[in-house]
């Protein structure tokens, strides 16, 4: 952890003496650094005071909201409706799964190779690479879902059996290729941080190379590993305009991989604009940013968790 | 050993060595898989847009019976990302410096980790609708590229604190007090000696994280808005007025919201070649952020080690 390195503080910081105390440098920078604070706090508030107006305000009672039905109907028309969230949320764990489950393998062996198998050219290549691959904007990766994946997926497919062209196998692929270089990044810090003296240990009993990755290094790693895991999926839940653009947008409950889905990302991203604000159809998209935020924030205590464990071995 | 034994293990050791070449092979092929993925996203929107691209697209006006231009979302995108930096340069500085300098150890400082941790976690879809609720509807101001530049530094600022707070723990302890043994004050070491040796690494972050905003869209939706520019009239220096493309508050689509509106409002028959054209210069864009980053790390480096 970074924080250790101030812990080997010289004599000059003994203790903070009243100058050092109303230093206006020290004042300055300590309110600049502060801003972050005030930042987390009126986000809750914002999108918190926001996300309950649902209820509060235009009294939609709590079981028309946790539930699997959207009917959101004609906002100004009073009807049948009801607001269900749970196809959003189950279409972001879904997604984010599925994407998880593609981009673990391909990122985490690429981690691997950077850091126990390419020689020094391939890594001259591999690693400006992963610089520009993560640089590559989401709406950018949205049209090449729209024009170049979905399109090959419906024509190609067809073939043999499957209809697939706007789904959620479509999103997740996407989504894959978008957390990839987050997943290898991290997981390449993680691999390159284990001691070289376990791996000279290994190789010195005459073991092969993938031996010891297999054996030594991966086992080691594996706490970095899956930290890298978790973030990649917290990107994956977080993400909006590329989701949106190709996974089909239809708010039912995820049943198969191939059929079109939502996001809660994504029904914000198609709604906010499209709904007028005091409505509780607009109300319930800041529910579910609110759910979004709750989710993020629990992915940061997992992470946290998941390393202060690692620390303990 | 007898006979039996000896081949038993060569033949486990066979198998063991065909494993790691497989394996060796495995770890080859996804390295050269993902080169050839970006490789071919790259070339794809380089030939994509080889038809459209010129002078009069890049810096034209938008057009709803020709390909038209993209110079007033270009504009936008330039002008939001200069503004966001100016709010979170000088912020993420400061920032920085507490963190690496006078933070230590204690409850604030890790409360304020603590924050930049949540903050980055944040999807940016959500930072876009705390900034249409604080930045457009409780400032009154409408979409504005103030209100975009805002919800930007959002996540910006604790990015850049972050960043120049690493780039000054990389600065050799040595450096400091040799500063220090000469009877300055810290302030007087942080600002002549730590800082200065810091700057490479600040800038050459800066420059990638300038990079991230250009291609940034989800949070600009709800804060910069998505209006389609039809012409800008840069005769008019008029900050006040929001028709005047220098105004903070005029409203500005940039060009990744600009590709999304295409996808989901665009109708006319040009939708393809603007909406490729346009993806071709955000990835042209991002690598120029990126290699512009790495060449000037990399003289600023040289330079401030003396080595040539």
């Amino acid at each position: 952890m970074a924080a250790t390195a101030t812990i080997e503080r010289g004599p000059i910081d003994r203790v903070m003496t009243l100058r050092e105390r109303i230093d206006p440098a020290r004042r300055i920078t300590l309110m600049a650094s502060a801003i972050v604070l005030l930042l987390v706090l009126l986000l809750l508030v914002f999108i918190g005071l926001n996300g309950v107006q649902i209820f509060t305000s235009s009294g939609i009672p709590f079981a028309a909201v946790f539930n699997t039905q959207w009917l959101p109907g004609d906002q100004f028309v009073s009807g049948e409706v009801s607001f269900g969230i749970f196809p959003f949320i189950a279409g972001t764990l879904g997604v984010m799964f599925v994407a998880a489950l593609i981009a673990t393998p391909l990122s985490v062996g690429l981690a691997i190779y950077m850091a126990e198998v390419a020689p020094r050219w391939a890594r001259s290549i591999t690693q400006p690479s992963m610089e520009v691959f993560v640089g590559i904007p989401s709406v950018v990766w949205g049209w090449l879902g729209i024009t170049v994946l979905v399109p090959f997926l419906s024509h190609n497919l067809a073939g043999i059996g499957f209809t697939l062209g706007f789904s959620w196998f479509a999103g997740s692929l996407v989504l894959a290729l978008m957390i990839l270089p987050t997943i290898t990044s991290i997981a390449y810090d993680a691999i390159t941080s284990v001691p070289a003296e376990m791996r000279g240990a290994s190789v010195a009993l005459g073991t092969t190379r993938w031996q010891t990755i297999r054996h030594v290094v991966i086992p080691a790693a594996l706490g970095g590993i899956a930290t890298a895991v978790v973030l990649g999926m917290m990107r994956a839940a977080g993400e909006a305009l590329a989701v949106q653009m190709v996974i089909g947008n239809r708010p039912v409950m995820p049943t198969s991989i191939t059929q079109p889905l939502t996001t809660l990302t994504a029904q914000i991203t198609l709604d906010m604009g499209n709904t007028v604000g005091g409505t509780p159809w607009n109300q319930v998209l800041w529910t579910m940013g609110l759910v979004l935020l709750l989710i993020s924030f629990g992915f940061v205590l997992l992470v946290r968790r998941l390393s202060r464990s690692r620390q303990v071995p | 050993m007898s006979q039996t034994t000896s081949t038993k293990s060569t033949g486990a050791m066979r198998r063991t060595l065909y494993a790691d070449r497989v394996a060796t092979g495995v770890l080859w092929a996804i390295g050269i898989l993902v080169v050839l993925i970006l490789g071919a996203i790259i070339v794809h929107f380089l030939l994509a847009s080889i038809g459209t691209m010129s002078p009069s697209f890049l810096f034209g006006d938008p057009s709803d019976t020709t390909v038209g231009g993209i110079g007033p979302v270009l504009w936008n995108s330039v002008y939001v990302l200069v503004l966001t930096l100016l709010i979170t340069v000088p912020l993420g500085l400061l920032g920085g410096i507490y963190m690496a300098e006078y933070a230590g150890q204690g409850r604030i400082p890790n409360l304020i980790r603590l924050s930049q941790e949540l903050i980055s976690s944040v999807p940016s879809i959500v930072v876009g609708l705390f900034g249409l609720a604080l930045f457009v509807n409780a400032t009154h101001w409408s979409f504005t590229a103030l209100g975009g530049a805002l919800a930007l530094s959002v996540f910006n600022l604790p990015l850049l604190t972050r960043l120049t707070e690493q780039a000054l723990r990389a600065v050799p302890r040595d450096e400091r007090d040799g500063s220090l043994a000469l009877g300055t004050t810290k302030w007087q070491t942080i600002r002549h000696v730590a800082l200065p040796l810091a700057i490479p690494g600040i800038l050459t972050g800066v420059i990638l994280t300038a990079g991230r905003i250009f291609g940034e869209a989800a949070a600009l939706i709800f804060t910069a808005g998505v209006a389609t520019p039809s012409h800008y009239d840069f005769a008019n220096f008029n900050l006040a007025d929001p028709r005047s493309p220098w105004s903070p508050f005029h409203s500005a689509t940039t060009l990744a919201v600009y590709i999304w509106a295409q996808n989901s409002e665009g109708l006319g028959q040009f939708v393809r070649q603007i909406a490729d054209s346009s993806a071709a210069v955000l990835v042209v864009m991002v690598l120029i952020f990126n290699l512009g980053a790495r060449g000037l790390g990399r003289v600023l480096q040289r330079r401030a080690t003396g080595v040539s």
